[in-house]
């Protein structure tokens, strides 16, 4: 009876995270785009600064039609924003955010596997989407995702097994029990790597070629309205969030802070993550969108090899000190 | 030296994140009126008494917008026996503002100062046909006519101000010149008396000549 309770309040803080965090993230995408650009952002929902914006706007989203496209595969089309949506949820009971069990939704063991095995599937979804469309821009917009999937994977793939190379576990928390904060300068490029592989997993400016909506209108989700499109919007954030957070906890040493107070372990985790996400939008404002074969090229010639470099050096690491 | 790869990645970082630790330049309009400059041509004010219904402004406006109704009333003569006069009166005056251009050009032509730019902007209407607006609107408008900017330090004088001078100094020297004449003749007026009355004694002083010339001035 325990175990159960224990597992329910596990999931309810886990889901509740998932509902609130990536609505953090937004906001803080709005000001920091504003004040970026030299505007103000959203000043009126919630009176202080418009801090209810995303939640006017999810109410003006369930308030839209749903509306499914006479020639869509009415199926796939529905569940596509689930399948969007749902991995990042899963990748988010996985990340450890304080040292020891009890800050973690739940231990696995093979962590690294799961949690990007469970990302990957996230794309899916936008290929959903796309096919089921009957629509060629969403086609397109779908065909690219694949394409932008199969290139940014394998280094995001690569770097992680770097980490945890170093560690010699594939557990989250067991890469952290084992990180070292020399380990920082170490994995720096596959840090990089990393992050900027996920960048483009979730589809954010400068790698939002598939969704470009200048060029072809919004690509996979072209054809969503009101709540679904609200969903996919949402399963971006939500992403973000699953990123900063494995980037975190990969490289940046989660709930090791530089004065080793473990007690405030999961403050650290939250900070860095913060600061990752501020860099996501901080990206996002700065670099125009690549053309698609840059982002091809991109990913082929720059991040594998890099990936490659840093598993070799990673090696070598390890074999001077054993 | 060739610049460092992905030197400009970061300098364009650099550019947002100063930006981003700048004050923004929003104006928050609803909320704070914006500060327009005097001459701003918001909407024309029409200050009905200047009018004289000479109808320039409204016929050398180019979109035609303005329209203005008038009767013309006798006035009884001033003095009696004299002939009466008849003047112009105002029925209607109206601006299409969906048709104006906002030249100006009528409230440069007009010549009795009647027209003026108000800095007012807020008069949208849902409908287009509201937008002509009539002679009380227009005169409401008016009230709100800033004052005419000083001129700046070392500024030319206004033509007005020139030709009122040039005037009035043609009037004071004129005024002058007749006071001076005036006190001429009463000096000389004393003394053609004071000679009458102590004959022999004054002829000496020769003022007969110089009566001649004062006079003259």
């Amino acid at each position: 009876m325990n175990d159960v309770l224990d597992v329910a309040l596990r999931l309810i803080i886990v889901f509740a995270v998932f509902l609130v965090v990536p609505l953090v993230v937004g906001q803080t995408e709005h000001k920091v785009m504003a004040h970026m650009q030299g505007r103000l952002g959203p000043m009126y929902a919630g009176g202080f600064h418009g801090w209810a914006q995303l939640v006017a706007d999810g109410v003006k989203f369930a308030q839209k039609e749903d509306i499914v496209p006479a020639e869509a595969d009415r199926r796939v089309f529905q569940l596509a924003p689930a399948v969007a949506l749902l991995p990042y949820l899963l990748v988010l009971v996985a990340i450890p955010v304080g040292p020891g069990d009890g800050a973690v939704g739940q231990v696995i063991d093979a962590g690294i596997f799961f949690v990007l095995a469970v990302m990957g599937i996230g794309v899916l979804g936008s290929l959903m989407a796309g096919w089921a469309s009957a629509n060629k821009f969403s086609l397109l917009g779908g065909l690219r995702t694949a394409a932008q999937l199969l290139a940014y994977e394998l280094p995001m793939l690569l770097a992680a097994a770097s980490v945890a190379m170093a560690a010699g576990t594939v557990s989250l928390t067991g890469i952290l029990d084992a990180f070292e904060w020399w380990w920082l300068p170490w994995q720096i490029i596959g840090a990089l790597v990393f992050f900027v592989a996920g960048l483009a997993e979730l589809q954010r400016p400068p790698f939002d070629m598939p969704v470009a909506d200048s060029e072809i209108i919004f690509g996979a989700y072209t054809e969503y309205t009101g709540l679904r499109f609200a969903l996919f919007l949402l399963s971006e954030y939500a992403g973000i969030v699953v990123l900063c957070g494995l980037t975190t906890v990969l490289f940046l040493g989660g709930w090791h802070g530089p004065f080793g107070a473990d007690g405030l372990g999961w403050v650290w985790t939250l900070l860095k993550a913060a600061v990752l996400a501020f860099v996501v939008i901080w990206l996002r404002v700065t670099f125009p969108r690549m053309r698609e074969d840059q982002l091809q090229k991109f990913a082929w010639t720059t991040l594998i090899p890099l990936a490659l470099a840093q598993i070799a050096l990673t090696g070598i690491v390890k074999v001077a000190i054993n | 030296m060739p610049p460092i790869p992905g030197s400009g990645l970061a300098k364009g970082l650099a550019v947002t994140l100063r930006t981003m630790t700048k004050r923004t330049v929003t104006a928050q309009y609803p909320d704070v009126q914006p500060e327009l400059p005097p001459r701003t041509r918001g909407v024309i004010g029409l200050f009905e008494e200047n009018c004289t219904v000479c109808m320039l402004c409204a016929r050398e406006c180019p979109d035609w917008c303005i329209y203005i109704d008038s009767h013309k009333e006798t006035v009884p003569p001033a003095a009696p026996g004299g002939r009466e006069r008849s003047r112009n009166v105002l029925d209607r005056f109206a601006i299409d503002f969906a048709l104006c251009m906002y030249c100006g050009i009528c409230i440069e032509v007009c010549p009795f100062d009647a027209l003026f730019w108000s800095p007012e902007f807020e008069y949208a209407e849902t409908d287009i046909h509201e937008l002509t607006h009539e002679r009380d609107k227009l005169r409401e408008w008016m009230w709100t006519v800033p004052e005419p900017p000083a001129l700046d330090p070392g500024a030319e004088e206004p033509k007005e101000f020139a030709a009122a001078r040039k005037t009035a100094d043609k009037l004071r020297a004129a005024e002058e010149a007749r006071q001076a004449a005036e006190a001429q003749q009463a000096a000389e007026a004393r003394q053609a008396a004071e000679d009458r009355q102590t004959p022999g004694t004054g002829t000496d002083t020769g003022t007969g000549p110089d009566t001649e010339q004062g006079g003259q001035g």
